[in-house]
């Protein structure tokens, strides 16, 4: 009996191997293989002959290179981190706000969501970079009341840029909502309607059941929305820093080794992000855990 | 006289509260000031939200007289067709749709099939290592294309398979290329929500894990597939940076033909003369008709299935069932 149960056992292992078996290959062969051969390029000067791929170990030179010599990477990493900097936080407001919103009892609930979802169909690097040139994705009020001039104005040209940036690219920035507020609004849905009732019946206006209800409930899909939000700010095709990359496979004194070495830079600035968003929201658990030990 | 005082009060409160709830209503977001609130601001962010695709839609219609006309804002004043034409054959539309479709549906119907064999082993088998499995998954999740694109590049490039279709195909079938792993959760996600006692059933009736999951779990799991499908198709099609490094110039996609846009209609119309400014030229209206066109086949793939679009978060289990 316990032989059959242990076969039993065994050719359900087996099976989940050999269903999830196409997946490991599929990782070795496209993402962990090509992982170890760009970190081995990143320390080597590429060249393409007639015979193939010739590779000379240069140590850190590449890594030396992008930080020291480099005429634009570092100044267009800087850039963009500081315009991500500023992105994440009123994309993960403005989707929130969004959700909000169509989580009220409205009509034409469906609508609205298709509308803010509708931009994640319909964009691509390139269309969105036609829009952009084209100017019809500034808000055209903006222009008029003289904002970007006082920005300008009250502010050192290493932050007006940026912002002043932010400003002309809002509608752009607002379209990479759409699956934020999918999530915001799945994980209102998820809150407890008795909790609201509860605190309106002990007093609570609804902007404050908003901060001690509803934030508190929906914090583990804040933490969410800004890992995807990162994510997806930092892959997509608008960034300047790709471009770059891109730009220095195809250089001949650069070359593809330096291109990896860039590229292994920027995977580190996205890890530094990511980090910085887990240890903000571990952190505040950790607090309150420890507030409620406290009191108990 | 001191009744009809208070009578009179009693009435001017009653009203005042009756206002005050039609207007505010009785829990603070029932009542009329916040409904109007709530649908004003949903309209406004709306609007902005679909100013770009107006304003393309808008732009697109334009002769040069309305373009150049600062009084026509929005409605231009005769339907202009010729810039759909022009932008239809500097986009060679027909060939760079079929291209768009191969590169987009192709790798779509393989992330499709695949993800949900590795979903399944995913959901429902208990194995040692899963957990390692998964967290792998979240490395490729995070690692951006631009770290392992350039061995990629190396490899097709040894394989000849650069210039067609292949570099997004081949890597489909083993459940990866764009958001395989979300493709992978979605199914994960909704296999685990179908009964254990269904596939048990299965069994009893002597059908083994294969059969099972084709003739039991596929065929209830619809909602997952489309929304697999729909979703990869749409975001193979959107891809730009990968593609053109893949495809070069042997091939190209319809949000490629964008940047080389200028310089083919340069060639199709523009050609030869250019003192004098007679010849025609490439105007704004143009290059939105074109724009317009390429998102044309999106428009009206979300019209349709715009619902089950909207579906994906709960479908990825982000929510936490």
């Amino acid at each position: 009996m316990s032989k059959l149960k242990v076969n039993k056992k065994m050719r359900e292992a087996l099976t989940g191997y050999a269903l999830v078996l196409p997946w490991v290959i599929g990782f070795i062969l496209f993402m962990a293989y090509p992982i170890y051969y760009s970190v081995f390029l990143s320390f080597h000067k590429v060249t393409i002959s007639a015979e193939g791929i010739v590779t000379e170990y240069t140590k850190g030179d590449n890594y030396k290179y992008a930080f020291l010599s480099d005429p634009e990477f570092v100044e267009k990493l800087l850039l963009f981190i500081k315009s991500a900097v500023g992105m994440i936080p009123i994309i993960i407001v403005f989707s929130m706000l969004v959700a909000l919103l169509i989580n009220q009892p409205i009509k034409m609930k469906g609508l609205f969501r298709a509308i803010f979802f509708l931009p994640v169909v319909i964009t691509s690097g390139e269309v969105v970079n036609e829009l952009f040139s084209q100017g019809a994705t500034a808000i055209p009020l903006v222009e008029k009341y003289g904002i970007i001039e006082i920005i300008k104005d009250n502010l050192s040209p290493a932050w007006s840029t940026p912002i002043i940036d932010l400003i002309q690219q809002l509608i752009l920035i607002l379209w990479f909502s759409g699956v934020q507020i999918l999530i915001f609004l799945a994980g209102l849905q998820k809150v407890n309607k008795q909790v609201y009732e509860a605190a309106s019946i002990d007093g609570a206006s609804p902007w404050v059941s908003f901060w001690k209800v509803t934030l508190p409930a929906i914090k583990p899909f804040i933490a969410v929305n800004m890992i995807y939000t990162t994510v997806d700010l930092f892959t997509n095709s608008f960034s300047d820093v790709i471009e770059l990359i891109k730009a220095n496979m195809f250089n001949l004194t650069t070359g593809f080794g330096y291109a990896t070495a860039l590229a292994w830079i920027y995977f580190g600035v996205i890890f530094v992000f990511l980090l910085f968003i887990l240890l903000l929201f571990r952190n505040n658990d950790e607090v309150t855990v420890r507030r409620k030990r406290r009191s108990a | 006289m001191e009744q009809i005082r208070k009578l009179q009060k009693s009435n001017l409160i009653g009203a005042y509260h009756y206002v005050k709830r039609i207007l505010l209503g009785r829990q603070g977001n029932d009542g009329f000031v916040f409904k109007l609130f709530v649908y004003g601001l949903l309209i406004s962010v709306g609007f902005v939200y679909l100013y770009p695709i107006l304003y393309l839609v808008s732009q697109s219609f334009k002769s040069l007289q309305d373009l150049l006309d600062p009084t026509v804002l929005w409605l231009p004043q005769k339907l202009f067709l010729e810039n759909f034409t022009q932008a239809w054959h500097v986009l060679d539309y027909m060939d760079t749709f079929w291209n768009s479709v191969m590169n987009s549906v192709l790798p779509a119907i393989g992330q499709t099939v695949s993800c949900a064999i590795v979903g399944y082993g995913l959901a429902k088998f208990r194995f040692p290592g899963k957990s390692i499995v998964f967290a792998l998954m979240m490395i490729t999740f995070i690692v951006p294309n631009q770290v392992v694109m350039i061995p990629l590049y190396l490899m097709f490039n040894e394989y000849h398979m650069l210039g067609s279709s292949l570099p997004f195909i081949v890597p489909t079938i083993f459940a990866q290329g764009i958001k395989g792993v979300l493709f992978i959760l979605i199914y994960t996600q909704f296999f685990r929500t179908i009964p254990v006692s269904l596939e048990e059933a299965a069994q009893m009736d002597g059908a083994g894990f294969i059969r099972t999951f084709f003739t039991v779990i596929l065929p209830i799991s619809t909602p997952a597939i489309v929304v697999v499908m729909l979703f990869s198709t749409v975001w193979h099609w959107n891809e730009t940076y990968l593609t053109s490094l893949y495809l070069g110039d042997s091939m190209t996609t319809l949000p490629l033909q964008l940047k080389t846009f200028n310089d083919s209609f340069a060639r199709l119309y523009g050609g030869g003369q250019t003192v004098g400014g007679q010849h025609q030229n490439i105007n704004e209206s143009i290059r939105m008709a074109g724009t317009l066109l390429i998102v044309l086949p999106l428009l009206i793939l979300y019209l349709f299935a715009q619902r089950r679009f909207v579906e994906v978060v709960d479908k990825t289990g982000i929510t936490g069932e």
